[in-house]
């Protein structure tokens, strides 16, 4: 077995005992990237050196007998909308395409200090706005379980390349199902925290109610290990929770008898492709045998989850997007020759010529929504119906302590399928929206296969029960095999990789 | 006036002098190089997040309770979205639907009557930056940042105000109020305190509401005044030379002393109000606000009704000393230590200020302090310097900064108490005026004063009154 098909948690032993260097490990991952990455196209910008020098300064440091804990020489991919100092952050846009922050993320600062070794900036839907990953200005990312299908999105980039061995993990960001769909897609474990546990600074908002950044590891020990690093009160947050955050590798025992687990029922008609239904039902009776206690429930506002999202999380967009205007950095529209563009021209050029069609879409809903004499029609209506949702769960959740559904309700699109049909792309989020408009924390698993291409089971918990969600989880995962297939991805040989280099 | 009054409301911003700005860490200051004061948050660079500086909240709950205002428990912060390129973020922090305070007053003394104006609302915001055009390379615009950002009150009041006079006394109350609470510099022309006034005009004792005008860039008090009254004629003449006054917005040129069209019809403007996202509701306790009204100063009508009682001082002194915290402190500094307070309220409301408006200086800017004032107060007592002296002599300090004694001394202008001095001149003075001295023996007592006057030039203003006064009767 090659470094890059491990785990977190397996290299960390690895380098604790002394068997390899982080830079061998980073080494791995990065020819990897080599070999694989033609056909999966993950990585908007590899950082090798800044990579390897990473890698090296943790191995340094381990010489002078240091622990620097469970991520440190870990290489993991950053979604491209959050902020690296130095290194451009594009958000898979013409409108950021050369934008080099001065600052980090707050995720990303936590990150380095853990000694993690950051391989680069991965792809993504333009501005995390779409459920493919097709809507990167620069080029879409494969699926490595099957080439001629999407990775699913926003996290596309993130949730491609942890499954092709071309990062050990990566942070993406969730505002509807960026973690989770992906992950469902491409096979592996996305978390998405409780809204305020994981800081928001520096991630390039979307829709600001709704974003969170969380995780796309291969197992749950290494999701709960991420969570450690990333979890916590940031100053520079004020919708960050001040708050102690637990050890969340504590709560995996590979225990869940007696937790109480609702069924949402609606999450299983119609819109469900069958044989996926099968496979997830197979999951859930899984969660029974191991002791958990398994009844139907309903969600009764989930129909309108998808249509109040796609009013609300447009309307925050439309607001934050506005800065995008040409002035201080970013895409400007060029100049005519001889003529100057007045104000009103260059605002209207810079953000015809940077912005992609998802995203202009979804900034004239969000105008729109806003616009006096619509308010109370939309926005408003929506807020109260997001009311209702938190309501329903509320509900729910004194019942039970866990919510399962499919993550997504089909399987991989063939890569430009859906690209024309944009109310069918917004349906892919329609078992994961609710939990955001909620601010609850969700993780996807590895369920099953259908036709070869993975499947994933989401657990939705109360606010700030991470820990639970770990949990079961967990015993699931140790009690299936799904977590360890690994996509029958080839590439190049290492030799070609670096002749084409 | 006769047959029409005005219906005046003003809207005021004032800047607020926290340390930082009003959701960074970036200092708060005036006159910095452009875009020094700035970070990624200011900036509005991708993914940053605003935080709130308590400071600002606590200042506004300050102001609202000292305008009488209700603090709202449950306040939040909106987005007022459009697009400027002096506004980085395309849209400005400010607060909609629940403004932090509202439903207030303020009473103004007009000429012996009072009037209330309601304070509709005061709500925090940030300010945005600012264009400079055409410098450096003509026909560009650059933009200076170092404003965006600072914590700014709106104080909106009812529309009460009946005259510009009023007006501008509402202003000048205003300006005390939030000098007293340590606030805001309260700068007109450097923008630290700007207004903008609505005006329309309607029959007397009526509660018509005719076409309102809006009028700024007003960047004095007195253009307050005077941009109101310029406009009240312009509107009086419309409606009786039986024309329509238009909504129009009107900028104050003060060198032409008219008001003119900037904008004519209001723009349908739609700002897309909505929650930030990035901002907790502000929810304040009973027991918050409590502490920060204990924290209050004491405001300008409990000080000036405070000097009255305690110092036995005229209304009118009362007045003018607390129209300003600090010549009130100024006044009080000096009364702690020179007890007798008329005197001081004489020398503090005539000289000094007198000096500090032809300096165009602050009291904090004199380089006069209260214990030159009281040093020069006991040299007049010990007769060491008259009072004729002590105006040079305080001129003096105000101008160098120099104690009393030294000026004194330096000056030789210690007055001459000695009789044996002054025997000499006053004889000389006798023998010249002849006449004058047989006037005043046949009853004519102002003849006197001449002499007096005669000795004092002679002396170069040295001489000692009333010795002098004594030697004269003695003598003749």
């Amino acid at each position: 077995m090659e470094l890059f098909e491990l785990t977190a948690h397996e290299l960390a032993d690895l380098i604790r005992r002394g068997e390899v260097s982080a830079e061998e490990i980073a080494d791995s991952v990065l020819r990897r990237i080599d070999q694989v990455e033609e056909d999966v196209r993950a990585y908007l910008t590899v950082t090798r050196d800044r990579a390897l020098a990473a890698a090296r300064a943790v191995d340094a440091r381990r010489q002078k007998e240091e622990d620097s804990g469970p991520l440190a020489g870990i290489p993991v991919g950053l979604k491209d909308n959050l902020c690296t100092q130095g290194v451009r952050t594009t958000c898979a846009s013409r409108m950021l395409e050369n934008f080099v922050p001065p600052y980090n993320a707050t995720v990303v600062e936590k990150l380095y200090q853990a000694g993690a070794v950051v391989t680069g900036k991965l792809n993504m839907d333009e501005f995390a706005m779409g459920s493919t990953t097709e809507y990167s200005a620069f080029f879409p990312t494969r699926n490595p379980w099957d080439l001629s299908r999407v990775p699913g999105g926003s996290s596309g980039g993130a949730a491609a390349a942890v499954a092709a061995g071309e990062a050990i993990y990566a942070l993406g960001s969730d505002t509807g199902g960026s973690i989770r769909q992906p992950a469902s897609f491409c096979g592996v474990v996305g978390m998405k925290p409780t809204y305020g546990l994981v800081s928001r600074y520096g991630l390039v908002a979307f829709a600001s109610s709704l974003d969170q950044v969380g995780s796309l590891t291969k197992d749950v020990r290494d999701c709960a290990l991420v969570l450690n690093a990333i979890a916590g009160h940031d100053p520079l947050d004020s919708t960050s929770v001040p708050m102690e955050v637990p050890d969340y590798t504590s709560f995996l025992t590979g225990e869940m008898k007696g937790k109480r687990i609702g069924v949402i029922k609606e999450m299983f008609d119609e819109g469900l492709d069958p044989e996926m239904a099968e496979v997830v039902k197979k999951g859930v009776k899984k969660l029974e045998e191991l002791g958990g206690i398994v009844e139907e429930c309903s969600f009764p506002h989930a129909e309108y989850a998808i249509a109040i999202y796609y009013i609300i999380a447009p309307a925050e967009a439309s607001s934050n997007l506005a800065r995008f205007d040409g002035i201080r950095y970013g895409y400007r529209a060029n100049q005519e020759e001889g003529k100057e563009l007045d104000l009103q021209e260059l605002y209207l050029r810079t953000r015809s010529e940077g912005f992609g069609p998802e995203v202009k879409r979804r900034i004239l809903v969000g105008t729109y929504a806003l616009s006096s004499g619509y308010y109370d029609a939309y926005y408003l209506k929506a807020l109260k119906v997001r009311t209702l949702i938190r309501e329903d769960y509320r509900r729910l959740f004194q019942n039970f302590d866990l919510l399962v559904s499919p993550t997504a309700p089909c399987l991989p699109f063939p890569l430009g399928e859906k690209l024309d049909d944009p109310i069918v792309l917004y349906l892919a989020d329609v078992y994961t929206v609710p939990v955001n408009l909620a601010g609850l924390p969700a993780i996807s698993l590895p369920c099953g296969f259908v036709r070869g291409l993975p499947v994933g089971m989401q657990l939705i918990a109360p606010a700030f029960k991470e820990g639970d969600l770990l949990q079961v989880a967990y015993a699931f995962e140790q009690n299936t095999p799904y977590h360890k297939e690994r996509p029958p991805l080839q590439g190049k040989s290492p030799a070609e990789a670096v002749e084409g280099g | 006036m006769a047959g029409y009054e005005a219906v005046i409301g003003l809207e005021v911003h004032v800047e607020l002098r926290t340390k930082t700005k009003a959701f960074c860490s970036c200092p708060n200051e005036f006159g910095s190089e452009p875009n020094t004061n700035v970070c990624p948050v200011c900036l509005a660079l991708p993914g940053v997040l605003p935080v709130l500086n308590r400071s600002l909240l606590e200042y506004a709950v300050q102001v609202g309770l000292a305008l009488n205002c209700e603090i709202a428990p449950f306040s939040k912060f909106d987005r007022k979205n459009y697009f400027y390129p002096d506004l980085p973020k395309a849209y400005q922090i400010s607060q909609y639907d629940l403004p932090l305070c509202r439903n207030g007053y303020l009473d103004v003394e007009v000429d012996g009557y009072t009037r209330r104006v309601g304070i509709t609302r005061v709500h925090m915001e940030e300010d945005a930056g600012k264009l400079l055009h055409g410098e450096g390379n003509p026909g560009y615009s650059l933009v200076d940042l170092n404003r965006a950002g600072v914590p700014l009150l709106e104080i909106v009041t009812e529309p009460d105000i009946r005259t510009p006079e009023e007006a501008r006394l509402f202003l000048e109350n205003l300006k005390a109020i939030l000098q007293y609470l340590d606030v805001s510099d309260c700068k007109m022309e450097e923008g630290s305190l700007r207004c903008d006034a609505n005006v329309s005009l309607r029959p007397a004792g009526t509660d018509v509401l005719n076409t309102k005008v809006e009028i700024k860039n007003m960047n004095s008090f007195r253009a307050v005044q005077r941009a109101l009254e310029g406009e009240v004629q312009r509107q009086r003449s419309i409606y009786e030379s039986g024309g329509v006054v238009f909504q129009e917005t009107r900028g104050w040129d003060e060198d032409r002393g008219i008001t003119v069209v900037m904008r004519s019809k209001e723009e349908a403007s739609d700002y897309r109000y909505f929650p930030d996202p990035d901002l907790v509701p502000i929810v304040l306790s009973p027991e918050e606000v409590e502490r920060l009204r204990r924290s209050l100063p004491e405001l300008p009508v409990a000080r000036r009704e405070r000097l009255i009682r305690d110092y036995g001082l005229p209304a009118y002194d009362a007045g003018v000393l607390t129209a300003s915290r600090d010549l009130a402190d100024f006044f009080e500094e000096c009364v702690r230590v020179y007890p007798d307070a008329k005197k001081v309220s004489n020398w503090v409301m005539g000289e000094f200020l007198r000096l500090l408006n032809s300096q165009n200086l602050e009291v904090k800017q004199a380089k006069l302090s209260p214990s030159h004032l009281v040093e020069m107060l006991q040299l007049m007592d010990e007769g060491i310097i008259s009072g004729k002296i002590a105006k040079t002599v305080f001129e003096e300090m105000f101008n160098t900064g120099k104690r009393a004694a030294q000026i004194v001394e330096e000056k030789g202008l210690v007055q001459i108490s000695d009789e044996g001095e002054l025997a000499g001149i006053v004889e000389e003075v006798l023998a010249a005026h002849p006449q004058v001295v047989d006037d005043y023996r046949k009853g004519k007592r102002k003849a006197l004063g001449f002499l007096v006057g005669q000795v004092m030039k002679r002396t170069k203003g040295k001489a000692n009154p009333q010795l002098v006064n004594r030697m004269l009767e003695e003598r003749i």
